[in-house]
């Protein structure tokens, strides 16, 4: 393509985004020795903490203990643990760390490490912030030891996940037509779980009813930059934790607005089950169906999320009328099943999200008296229960690390570099070395996040935050994948694959979406059209895909990507979705 | 391009045009024009290294017009430069017969082209368009989403990607906007100095009044909060030459911030009554009509080289409605006995059927559209089916229970 030749890429090689050296460089400086207050106090009390921790035999200094939590990030565990192999009074050289095989991978992190990149910007963090007056001692110590900035526990993560009876984890998507009140839904699900307090709650009435949009206090839980909260509309997915007794969940609210379905699809890509919310008042739920309901449910189903719950909203502007209610669900539940979901993995919740009623408490008004079922929590709690019946939890932490980045950021002063997203397959431990795809560069992992806690590991499943050091951000971005880099995820450009269309398909050009990924590309050939259940060939070289059919295209990209055979990939075009897909070579 | 001289015996196709490439989007037409076998006279550098009688030996560098028969062309859309590689096939006192040379054609700079095959209807009618020298409207786009922005330039033939811009923009975070909206505002800053770089409006004299229309596009609001954005700075920074434009700035919907998303931009009613009656919106109303048929798949609406040449033989693309899509980049062939059919069919279509030929310009979204449907399509005037010829129901058989396979 001629027209492209001259373009391009601005910006990337320009880390002011992610840098903010100056800013930086101030928040360092002040207090002299690189330390902010907080770093002072962090030390303090961690010094004390290490100092009860190490039996009395062990002989360190006060700036020996230091030293030590600096380098482990005021990991106290960490710190004893090193000054104990250290300082052990036995005169028996420290035990090296256990290691797995070192690969080729792990050596090349390793010798990252020893010869920090000289880039300005990009000074590994722990260097920078030793104190001046004990940098000549550390650095003779870093000579001698070769101590890493990021040591593994070297933990058997599946083993560990298995022992530590952790709590069960489930991530959802809130879905549905733009206004049919998803944000207001979640926002009063935390508020009434007193995740939000009264105080912010009160705060965000208040700043609401400032710009005239009092009815959307509850939506600016979710909705919080000032363009969303302007406009009244969601524009990106907001995540949010709450707690059951049994389950951990993780919110994920998505924008209803059509042409935020790119990032519709980033959240379902993530989600183990939805919350399709539908508006019952007059005419909303019709003009719903002919927009993002259908489309919205079609797509988490081609995504593979295969429960549903249907949460009947504004049930108040309806009087709670059961004519409504079922009118409503009797409708859903042909259009579901027609688009394969199985009837059992339905759960219809009438509700209100702006009074509360049926979301984390029984509905009280007297005109609601026909409905004997449960909330909406509850819903999501049996569906949970659901899937944790028929599906294998530990089978997909076996396999070799996969996870799709959902967002590249600068998680605070002490992490320049961060990544988020929910991993696909595998587990993860501080102290990993990660390939990310397609820049082919490594990091290696500092600090890990589940749900706003540190954890020192994570597994399939989990919706996680890295924190990383060793790598430039401008290798990574949006949609990359992040593997293991023993077996790295491999880079395609043209692929086989088997769609669903909704739309008719005929060579085209195309937005192709996988996770947060989006980018250009071509439906080429028409390779067959397939007997939807069988899979087999019912005509070769069709001219047209007609809605509904199944087919075997191939599709041509703009640049090579990480998508791997049985990934699943959104096709759209003009706005509209055209086809849901599956990688077959 | 200005015609400065021609000699064509329409008939035979015989004869020779001269030339003078003026405006960028000449080099266009002129590599559309200029195919392998033709010979091409035009302005040549060489060096010449002569030894004298004393036994030095000197090199010149001599400036002559050369004569080559063409055997391959190399176009760069972004600087508009035409190479046309061949062999000298005139005899020069500095230069050997049969030896090679590229020839780089340049603007205000005439050249001489006769057809080795002859000029046939396609060529001739190239040659018309590249000589009509009626003012050709142009407009500037930034299509755009979070983080990403290409800026292009869209003239009578072509749409030219100038630069995309790329700043990475994180996404808002739970109780984090902070990092979001600095890259947005990073973003938005970038956008606009590299718009005003290509712009040029301090260079371009106020005397020709020519304000090129800026048409920004966009998902959501994007593209009107960049506009916001825009106005401020104009008037922060007193930029007078950008607050000019500033009304003849149009906002417009795209679904992606993708270049391919223009043909839909360019296809929406608003658009379209705003810019004249341009060749690609045209083109692009006339893919839109071609998909919408295809989507209603009556057997009327036909893509690809063999289906479209059986209805053309079967006498669907005629008088009445029939219309043929053809892409120029067929016409760039390499290969005679290629281009002889595609030239036969587009002839055999106006001149025998009756029906309507629209050559469309690869270098546009509507091309490009096509291009994936093998460069060629028509609308029939009555309905034919199996031009595919394929036999249905291999497989057959339904089966409702089973799960579905994808
Ligand atoms: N009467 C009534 N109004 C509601 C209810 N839930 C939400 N709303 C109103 O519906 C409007 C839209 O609410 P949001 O929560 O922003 O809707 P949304 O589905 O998140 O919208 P997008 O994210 O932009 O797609 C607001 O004005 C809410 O006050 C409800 O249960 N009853
Ligand atoms: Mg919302």
């Amino acid at each position: 393509m001629p027209g492209h030749h001259r373009a391009k890429t601005l910006g990337f090689d320009d880390d002011e985004v992610y840098g903010d050296d100056e800013e930086y460089d101030e928040e360092g400086e002040e207090g002299g020795n690189g330390m902010t207050e907080e770093d002072r106090e962090q030390l303090r009390v961690g010094t004390i903490k290490v100092k009860e921790a190490l039996d009395s035999s062990v002989n360190v200094s006060d700036a020996q203990i230091q030293e030590a939590l600096w380098h482990y990030y005021y990991d106290i565990g960490k710190s004893v643990t090193y000054l104990k192999n250290k300082h052990a009074p036995q005169p028996k050289a420290p035990a090296p760390p256990k290691q797995k095989a070192v690969s080729r991978f792990d050596q090349a992190a390793s010798a990252a490490k020893t010869q920090p990149k000289t880039t300005p910007g990009h000074k590994p963090k722990a260097e920078q912030k030793i104190p001046r007056d004990r940098l000549a001692e550390s650095v003779e110590k870093v000579k001698i030891e070769e101590v890493p900035k990021v040591r593994s526990k070297n933990l058997n993560v599946v083993e560990e996940f298995r022992k530590s009876g952790m709590k069960r984890m489930a991530n959802f998507v809130v879905i549905g037509h733009v206004d049919h009140g998803k944000s207001t839904l979640m926002g009063r699900l935390l508020y009434d779980l007193k995740v939000i307090d009264q105080r912010s709650v009160d705060k965000l009435r208040r700043e609401a009813q400032n710009i005239g949009k009092s009815s959307f206090a509850l939506a600016w839980v979710m909705d919080e930059t000032s363009e969303e909260r302007n406009r009244g509309v969601t524009i990106d997915i907001a995540t949010n934790f709450f707690e059951t007794e049994k389950t951990r969940f993780t919110i994920l609210d998505a924008p209803g607005h059509r042409d935020f379905i790119p990032n519709m699809i980033a959240g379902a890509s993530q989600a183990d089950f939805a919350i399709l919310v539908i508006d019952a008042s007059t005419n909303s739920f019709e003009s719903g169906l002919k927009g993002q309901t259908k489309e919205h449910a079609l797509l988490v189903r081609s995504m593979g999320v295969l429960r549903l719950v249907i949460a009947i909203n504004k049930m108040d502007t309806v009087s709670w009328s059961q004519t409504r209610f079922n009118e409503i669900s009797n409708l859903m539940m042909a259009f579901l099943t027609a688009a394969n979901f199985l009837k059992k993995n339905l759960t219809f919740i009438p509700c209100a999200g702006l009074t509360g009623e049926n979301v984390t408490r029984k509905v009280e008004d007297p005109r609601a008296s026909w409905y004997t079922g449960g909330t909406l929590i509850e819903a999501g709690e049996a569906l949970k229960d659901s899937i944790d019946s028929v599906e294998p939890k530990e089978r997909s932490l076996e396999k070799p690390l996969r996870m799709t980045v959902d967002n590249v950021f600068r998680g605070g002063v002490t992490n320049p570099t961060s990544i988020s997203g929910r991993i696909d397959a595998g587990t993860l431990q501080v102290g990993d070395t990660i390939l990310a795809m397609p820049a082919n560069e490594t990091a290696v992992v500092k600090a890990i996040e589940v749900a706003d806690e540190p954890v020192d590991w994570a597994v399939a499943g989990q919706i996680t935050t890295l924190h990383l050091t060793d790598v430039d951000p401008v290798h990574l971005r949006l949609g990359d994948v992040v593997c293991d880099p023993n077996t790295p995820v491999k880079l395609t450009k043209r692929f086989k694959c088997k769609i669903l269309a909704f739309e008719h398909v005929f060579p085209m050009s195309v937005d192709v979406f996988r996770g947060r990924l989006q980018t250009e590309g071509k439906v080429r050939d028409l390779k067959a059209l397939l007997n939807k259940n069988t899979g087999a060939v019912t005509k070769r070289n069709p001219r047209i895909v007609k809605p509904g059919e199944v087919a075997r295209v191939v599709v041509l990209l703009e640049r090579e990507l990480p998508l791997e055979v049985g990934t699943r990939i959104v096709l759209r075009e003009g706005g509209n979705t055209i086809a849901a897909g599956m990688l077959e070579e | 391009m200005r015609l400065l001289k021609s000699q064509i015996d329409q008939k035979h196709g015989s004869g020779f045009a001269t030339l003078l490439p003026e405006e960028p989007e000449d080099m266009w037409h002129a590599y559309n024009i200029i195919q392998p076998s033709d010979r091409l006279r035009a302005r040549a550098i060489r060096r010449v290294t002569k030894t004298s009688d004393s036994g030095s030996v000197a090199s010149t560098r001599i400036t002559m017009d050369l004569t080559i028969s063409v055997i391959s062309t190399d176009f760069d859309i972004g600087s508009g430069q035409l190479h046309v590689a061949g062999k000298v096939a005139s005899e020069n006192e500095h230069v050997k017969l049969g030896s090679h040379h590229t020839l780089d054609l340049e603007l205000q700079r005439k050249f001489t082209l006769e057809k080795g095959n002859g000029w046939d209807s396609v060529a001739l009618g190239l040659l018309r368009e590249a000589c009509d020298s009626e003012k050709r409207a142009e407009l500037w786009a930034v299509v755009m989403g979070e983080g990403i922005a290409n800026i292009c330039v869209i003239t009578e033939h072509q749409t030219i990607l100038r630069q995309r811009i790329e700043v990475p923009v994180p996404r808002k975070r739970k109780g984090v906007i902070d990092g979001h909206n600095k890259a947005m505002d990073k973003f938005f800053s970038t956008t606009l100095s590299t718009l005003l770089r290509h712009l040029d409006l301090a260079n371009s004299s106020p005397q020709t009044d020519k304000t090129v229309p800026l048409l920004l596009a966009s998902p959501g609001f994007l593209a009107q909060t960049f506009l916001s954005y825009l106005k401020g700075e104009a008037i922060r920074t007193t930029n007078k030459p950008l607050l000019a434009i500033i009304p003849s700035i149009m906002v417009a919907h795209s679904s992606s911030p993708h270049v391919h998303s223009l043909s839909e931009v360019l296809a929406s009613p608003a658009i379209r009554s705003t810019l004249s009656d341009t060749k690609y919106a045209r083109e692009t109303a006339l893919m839109d009509r071609f998909h919408s048929l295809l989507r209603q798949d009556d057997g009327r609406a036909w893509y690809g080289p063999k289906e479209v040449e059986q209805a053309v033989e079967k006498g669907a693309v005629g008088r009445g409605g029939g219309v043929l899509l053809i892409s120029n980049a067929l016409f760039r062939a390499q290969n005679v006995a290629e281009r002889k059919r595609w030239v036969g069919l587009v002839d055999r279509v106006r001149e025998v059927e009756g029906g309507e030929v629209r050559v469309l310009s690869s270098l546009h979204e509507s091309g490009k559209r096509l291009e994936g449907l093998g460069n060629i399509a028509a609308i029939l005037t009555f309905p034919l089916e199996d031009l595919d010829e394929e036999e249905e129901g291999i497989g057959g058989g339904q089966d409702d229970d089973a799960d579905m396979v994808i």
